[in-house]
């Protein structure tokens, strides 16, 4: 069974306006009857202010699509209709305290059936903005259609490719075989062939490698110029980093100002290791200047 | 009311005297089999009995036809594949479009690689048509892989008569029976069924146990290679406590398959006639003259399935459904759409399947709850209006946005 939040059951079990709007004057239909949901939307919107006076659902669906028509027509109601049209899928998810991935197309049909609702009151006709697939990647909760999109976009041709792209496939590997039907599909339709040791496109902001191996004097250097970069980045937060010593590989630096003592210094001084070891192509250890005496005394020792 | 559990196909609970038996094999005779001293010298007798306990079941030759292995899913694997290593020039598979994913998985993954084949069609009551399957046999076919019975509807699949066409044919036959075992009578013996999967934990044994039936001299290549264990075509340290537990369950289910076939079979079908006679536009899928006696699968139309499940859970019922929701694709169930089921009722879809441990008072309390669940959700159905559907359904209300 799916791990719904308390919310999710507690709209699944007693949902609120169930039912059509008696003399509604807008109306929004999404869903199809081949994926298992549904919905209709009906609203009465007061014509003078444009407040949405009352709203209704009817759902052919599973729990969470049935929890996600309540809780919708909970939100919107004594909201204006420009008001109603900023409610996002992620509105519908949060006021459910959340929905599993597998599950968060339910919130987006809310959403798609309020605009329906809104245009069909307006006389306008709606357009429907994204195409939903499959979902390929659980981790990233990435689905077909984006995939692909993203593969005829950006000339993807290896499954390592995509993941550089989308991210999926970059969590637990078990839509590799599914991404490469993709690839396979897509690739055929272009009139190529799939090969997964084809060389990857190039990946997204990688700085290239030095390989050399570098000499003391130019791994400091080196250092100093990407600290300097990020240095503006710090100071923005009201922070700064000094470097104390370089022993080795190891790099000791004086988070200051801001950075001093603050809770995130350890992620700062990992982001500013991974930098670097991009930069430089070689590993870095970058650790606070505060270890460099306990090192000390322990050599000496 | 105690919490009812009517969901014995997904998975059984452990009979208490399979438990009894295993327990031993934890603390005691704990010894790897293979080993020479007194930790281990009543295992390889353990495992022994266990295997003639299996073989009366199915009723096969020797006992040395049984092959453990970890589960039905590797049983099927081994069959499908050992079926084509052994003969590298055949090209061809012949299966059904209602199989479970364990073969047809399998079966997709070989069709990449070259194979071809062939998935029959079965019609609105989900049967297979003989004539057609008479004509896909050749000597380019490698193997058939049909089931023995549906795990969705219990339909019965005619796989003796199957297993005949496809001996004259001079093709090898599997089935994957881990429905069938232990709910029908069998007498393997007296057929030309050359490889058989079970699953433990269908009839009453723990999950983590299966066996593979080879029949004597069927050509074999193992799938696990390494010890000498089953006679080298199963490797790896026998799962001793729970080839023995699969044992005693199989005695036990040879003892009860009268009672599966009277008692059990007279709850499944006083809750059928009941739901479809209080409930209006519901129905039985599947051949219901030919079906297990535990098995019903009831289309309720123009409601989903996971949210019946989600009351019947509350309503402390266990059951499930073949819609697409519960498992998270867009697609129905593919027995469904084989059946060609319509969407408005395919999505609706709820299985209920018995054990031994049931009991009529169950079933009258499931005749209690259904009738309102069913109400309650068509009641928010865009598809339903007062006490029945809206006309034309699938016209009345086709949202242009898909």
């Amino acid at each position: 069974m799916w791990d719904y939040s308390d919310k999710v059951k507690e709209h699944f079990f007693n949902p609120k306006n169930a039912g059509a709007v008696v003399d509604a004057n807008a109306t929004g239909e999404v869903g199809s009857i081949s994926c298992g949901d549904a919905l209709r939307l009906t609203l009465k919107v007061d014509d003078d202010s444009e407040i949405i006076l009352e709203a209704g659902f009817q759902t052919f669906g599973c729990g969470s699509a049935i929890a996600s028509s309540s809780v919708l027509t909970e939100i919107i109601k004594g909201m204006t209709l420009d008001e109603a049209a900023k409610v996002t899928n992620q509105d519908i998810a949060d006021q459910l305290e959340g929905l599993p991935p597998e599950k968060m197309h339910c919130s987006v049909m809310g959403r798609e059936a309020l605009q329906a609702a809104i245009a069909n009151y307006r006389g306008e006709v709606w357009k429907d903005d994204h195409e939903e697939g499959a979902l390929i990647c659980k981790c990233f909760a990435i689905d077909a259609v984006m995939i692909e999109e993203m593969v005829w976009a950006n000339k993807l041709r290896t499954v390592e490719d995509v993941t550089n792209f989308t991210k999926a496939g970059g969590g637990c590997a078990a839509c590799h075989e599914d991404i490469e039907a993709i690839l396979e599909k897509v690739l055929a339709e272009k009139g190529e062939k799939f090969d997964p040791t084809a060389a990857s496109v190039e990946a997204p902001a990688k700085i290239a490698a030095v390989k050399v191996p570098l000499t003391n004097l130019q791994r400091i250097k080196k250092i100093e110029m990407v600290l300097d970069s990020l240095r503006p980045a710090l100071m923005a937060d009201g922070g700064d980093v000094e470097l104390v010593e370089v022993l080795g590989n190891t790099a000791y630096v004086n988070m200051t100002g801001a950075c001093n003592g603050c809770q995130m210094a350890a992620m700062t001084i990992a982001g500013i290791q991974q930098r670097l070891m991009e930069v430089m192509g070689e590993f870095i250890k970058v650790v606070p200047a505060s270890e460099m005496s306990k090192l000390v005394s322990i050599e000496v020792a | 009311m105690k919490d009812i559990y009517l969901d014995n196909n997904a998975t059984t609970k452990v009979d208490h005297a399979v438990v009894d038996v295993m327990i031993p094999y934890f603390l005691e005779q704990y010894g790897n089999p293979s080993s020479i001293h007194k930790f281990a010298d009543g295992v390889a007798k353990g495992l022994k009995h266990a295997r003639q306990q299996v073989q009366a079941l199915i009723g096969c030759e020797h006992d040395s036809e049984i092959i453990f292995t970890s589960c039905g899913t590797e049983a099927n694997s081994t069959a499908i594949l050992s079926a084509i290593k052994a003969q590298p020039n055949k090209k061809e598979i012949i299966t059904t479009t209602v199989e479970h994913p364990a073969i047809l998985s399998v079966c997709d993954m070989l069709e990449k690689e070259g194979y071809t084949i062939h998935r029959m069609p079965v019609d609105k009551a989900g049967r297979l048509n003989l004539t057609a399957y008479q004509k896909l046999l050749s000597d380019q076919v490698a193997l058939v892989t049909v089931m023995w019975a549906n795990n969705e509807t219990g339909t019965i699949f005619p796989v003796a008569e199957m297993a005949d066409m496809a001996n004259a044919a001079g093709v090898m036959f599997h089935t994957d029976a881990v429905q069938a075992v232990g709910k029908i009578p069998m007498m393997l013996q007296d057929t030309k069924i050359d490889m058989l999967s079970i699953s433990g934990h269908k009839l009453h044994a723990p999950k983590g146990i299966g066996v593979l039936y080879l029949r004597r001299g069927t050509r074999y290549r193992p799938l696990l290679r390494g010890g000498h264990q089953e006679r080298g075509r199963r490797a790896g340290t026998e799962n001793s406590a729970s080839i023995v537990g699969l044992g005693k369950a199989c005695e036990l289910a040879l003892e009860f398959i009268e009672y599966e076939n009277t008692c059990v079979k007279a709850m499944r079908d006083r809750l059928e006639k009941g739901l479809t006679e209080q409930i209006p536009h519901c129905f039985v899928t599947g051949d219901l003259y030919n079906r297990l006696p535990n098995t019903t699968d009831i289309a309720f139309e123009y409601i989903e399935g996971e949210s019946i499940l989600m009351l019947l859970n509350k309503a402390g019922i266990a059951a499930s459904s073949g819609s697409a929701c519960t498992s998270g694709s867009l697609e129905p169930s593919h027995v469904m759409r084989a059946m060609d089921i319509p969407y408005t009722a395919a999505h609706g879809t709820i299985r209920f399947s018995f054990s031994r441990y049931n009991s009529m008072s169950e079933v009258d309390e499931v005749l209690k709850v259904m009738p309102e669940i069913v109400a309650k959700l068509r009641k928010l159905s865009p598809y339903w209006e007062g006490d029945a559907p809206v006309a034309d359904p699938e016209k009345a209300f086709a949202p242009v946005y898909a």
